[in-house]
């Protein structure tokens, strides 16, 4: 790190030690930071766009990917990563539009998250017991969802699909017109991860396995079954969200969530989680989502044609994640 | 590995040669059970089969060669996709049209392209120290914004020596000059390569970082190579797209998530420092001719998609059971 030492802010930094603590064991404050900025930026450069009816469109984009960032946050804790959350996803919201015609809302619901929960299951075997690699395991998993997905497509085009009112509802409607409704779901669900990462035992083994690994089968964890459990639940997580995505943009669809993967990771990766294990919450992960909704919204507001959107994107994730390496990283 | 060749009294270099390359033989040895099934459940299959062949595995083959490198030196490149179709709708864009001269240069600025975005890749992994993962994912972002910009939608055009380099066949009509090109080039850069400390340094610091770094390797130096040769495959990749469609598409293909499955069916250790660049070949041929199969038996496209999937799961599930019990042992 000596040659990082001349830049000035990580000068300051390392004489104010306890600026930089704070930042390593607190990423959220300068999150919040970074996230007040662009709004900030969006009012100056186009105050007409900051109003309620933004905020709430907002909250709504950034809630389902907050979900799913949620699916990448507890995976990476232990090292690992969910790239299957895109086609768990779709495939629960594309079932539960095609079910619910025949099988009333609820028993589809049901339906969609029994297969979410056996993908889980099938993922969390492969890499808990038998140590497939956690990119290459959910990768191929999520082939498999697909094609199965696609086969039920083809079954039943003649019956058509529909999204069901009250997934259009918690999607994209409002409580006493200002609320965003998805917040409903959305506010217990963060609150159970969060209750789960930071006051249980489950919570702790997982940043345990992701730690040491081995230290922690030495103090008595059975890696394998929290590996398992975790899958399941990052799957149920994607399978929940997957009905708000279909609600939000009102389309049934098998390929419908496959481009928020990538911003799920990256929403986690910026939140401060370490891909490589044993360090982060979902706290940063939620601001992260939040960031990344505000920059796209940014983009669009200053007319940015796709492709730029696209470059800027890429490049201002590399920066945030350098910027945030730079100072929590440990000399 | 080294337990066996231990107790072997006196090592035998064919022995040995085939110890080391058990994977890849095996997987040959796959490849030939379906092709000989391919055979058999559709007798018209012949030389025009394994020309096309030949043709459709080719970018892919690239990707799957670039990320090898990439993956060996204990990385992962995400951006490979992108990167092909940036470096194809450029060649393709610049190509139209023109007579076959420019198209030579076009080719060489190309792949010159491609080493360089291979190099801010790596130069972005080694000096930022963020994770390559979440780098080269990022990258691919930016890689597609610029390939949309160059074209907004399929078009352009490719010089007709560059079709005719991967079409038809070469000597005997059982020997695509696809293939033929794939072997070369691939030899051509990475046989050198691999003889030299370079080659050597990259399979160290996949293997162990710090063990590489204290035996004076230039580990950052190393993965920043790794990251030019997987460019510069990819570069290959996006000419062979445009070689084979004669149009340059801005749109990513799945070469990215398809070459790491390629790779780890082709016996390269996810973990780095194991594994050749010849296995995740045969594996693209691998993954291409139970797709074509698929389309013999009329199986529904979207099943084959989940039987890729299983097969991807269930090699890698025996990969690792070999590794635990040779970890037990």
């Amino acid at each position: 790190m000596t040659s990082a030492t001349s830049t000035p802010e990580l000068h300051a930094a390392t004489r104010r030690g306890g600026l930089r603590t704070l930042f390593r064991d607190r990423p959220i404050i300068p999150l919040i930071g970074l996230l007040a900025l662009l709004v900030l930026v969006i009012q100056i450069l186009r105050p007409e766009v900051i109003n309620p009816g933004w905020v709430g469109v907002v909250i709504r984009a950034a809630v389902p990917l907050s979900i799913l960032a949620a699916c990448q946050t507890i995976t990476f804790l232990t090292g690992g990563i969910d790239l299957s959350v895109g086609a768990v996803a779709s495939m629960t919201g594309f079932f539960v539009a095609t079910l619910v015609g025949h099988q009333g809302l609820a028993v589809a619901m049901a339906i969609a998250l029994a297969i979410a929960l056996l993908t889980g299951f099938v993922t969390g075997i492969g890499v808990g017991v038998f140590r497939v690699h956690p990119l290459i395991m959910t990768l191929g998993m999520s082939l498999v969802v697909l094609g199965f997905a696609n086969v039920w497509q083809r079954i039943m085009v003649q019956t058509g699909a529909g999204v069901p009112p009250a997934f259009r509802w918690i999607g994209s409607g409002s409580l006493w017109d200002v609320i965003p409704a998805n917040l409903l779901v959305w506010i217990p669900i963060a609150a159970l991860v969060m209750f789960m990462l930071r006051r249980t035992g489950y919570g702790r083994q997982l940043y345990a396995i992701g730690d040491n690994p081995i230290a922690s089968r030495l103090a008595g964890t059975r890696s394998w079954r929290v590996i398992l459990i975790l899958y399941m639940i990052s799957a149920l997580l994607a399978g929940i969200a997957g009905f708000m995505f279909s609600g939000f943009t009102n389309v049934a669809n098998v390929n419908l969530v496959d481009n928020q993967v990538l911003p799920s990771v990256a929403a986690a990766v910026i939140g401060g989680t370490s891909i490589m294990g044993g360090r982060g919450g979902y706290g940063g992960t939620i601001v992260g989502a939040l960031i990344l909704t505000v920059l796209t919204s940014l983009l669009s507001a200053l007319g940015f044609p796709e492709p730029v959107r696209q470059i800027l994107f890429g490049s201002i994730i590399v920066a945030v994640a350098a910027a945030y390496t730079r100072v929590t990283a440990e000399s | 590995m080294t337990a066996a060749a231990a107790t072997m009294a006196r090592p035998n270099p064919l022995l040995s040669v085939l110890r080391k390359n058990t994977w890849t033989l095996g997987l040959i040895g796959f490849l030939g059970v379906l092709l000989f099934f391919t055979k058999l459940i559709n007798p018209t299959y012949g030389a025009t089969g394994v020309q096309n062949l030949g043709i459709a595995v080719l970018p892919l083959a690239f990707a799957a060669v670039g990320q090898a490198i990439v993956i060996i030196s204990g990385g992962i490149d995400l951006s490979i996709g992108s990167t092909m179709a940036l470096t194809s709708v450029i060649s393709a864009a610049l190509m139209k049209d023109q007579p076959g001269e420019v198209g030579v240069a076009v080719v060489l600025g190309v792949l010159l392209l491609g080493m360089l975005l291979g190099l801010v890749n790596g130069g972005v992994v080694v000096f930022t120290r963020v994770p390559d993962i979440v780098v080269t994912l990022a990258m691919s972002f930016v890689w597609a914004g610029c390939a949309l910009l160059v074209l907004q939608r399929p078009g352009g055009g490719a010089s007709d020596w560059l079709k005719a380099l991967v079409a038809g066949a070469l000597g005997s009509e059982w020997i695509p000059k696809s293939a033929v090109v794939m072997v070369v080039i691939v030899a051509l850069i990475w046989i050198p390569v691999s003889r030299t400390r370079l080659g050597l340094s990259i399979y160290a610091i996949g293997s162990n970082r710090l063990a590489a770094f204290r035996s004076g390797v230039s580990v950052g130096g190393t993965r920043i190579v790794a990251y030019v040769l997987a460019g510069l495959f990819a570069a290959l990749g996006g000419l062979s797209l445009t070689a084979s469609t004669g149009i340059g598409t801005p749109v990513p293909g799945p070469y990215t998530l398809m070459s790491v499955a390629a790779v780890v069916l082709g016996g390269v250790s996810l973990a780095g420092g194991r594994g050749g660049v010849f296995g995740p070949i045969v594996g693209v041929m691998v993954l291409q001719i139970i797709r074509t199969d698929m389309t013999f038996l009329k199986v529904d496209s979207n099943l084959a998609t989940v039987l890729q999937g299983a097969i991807l799961i269930g090699v890698v599930m025996i990969g690792s059971l070999v590794e635990i019990r040779r970890a037990r042992a």
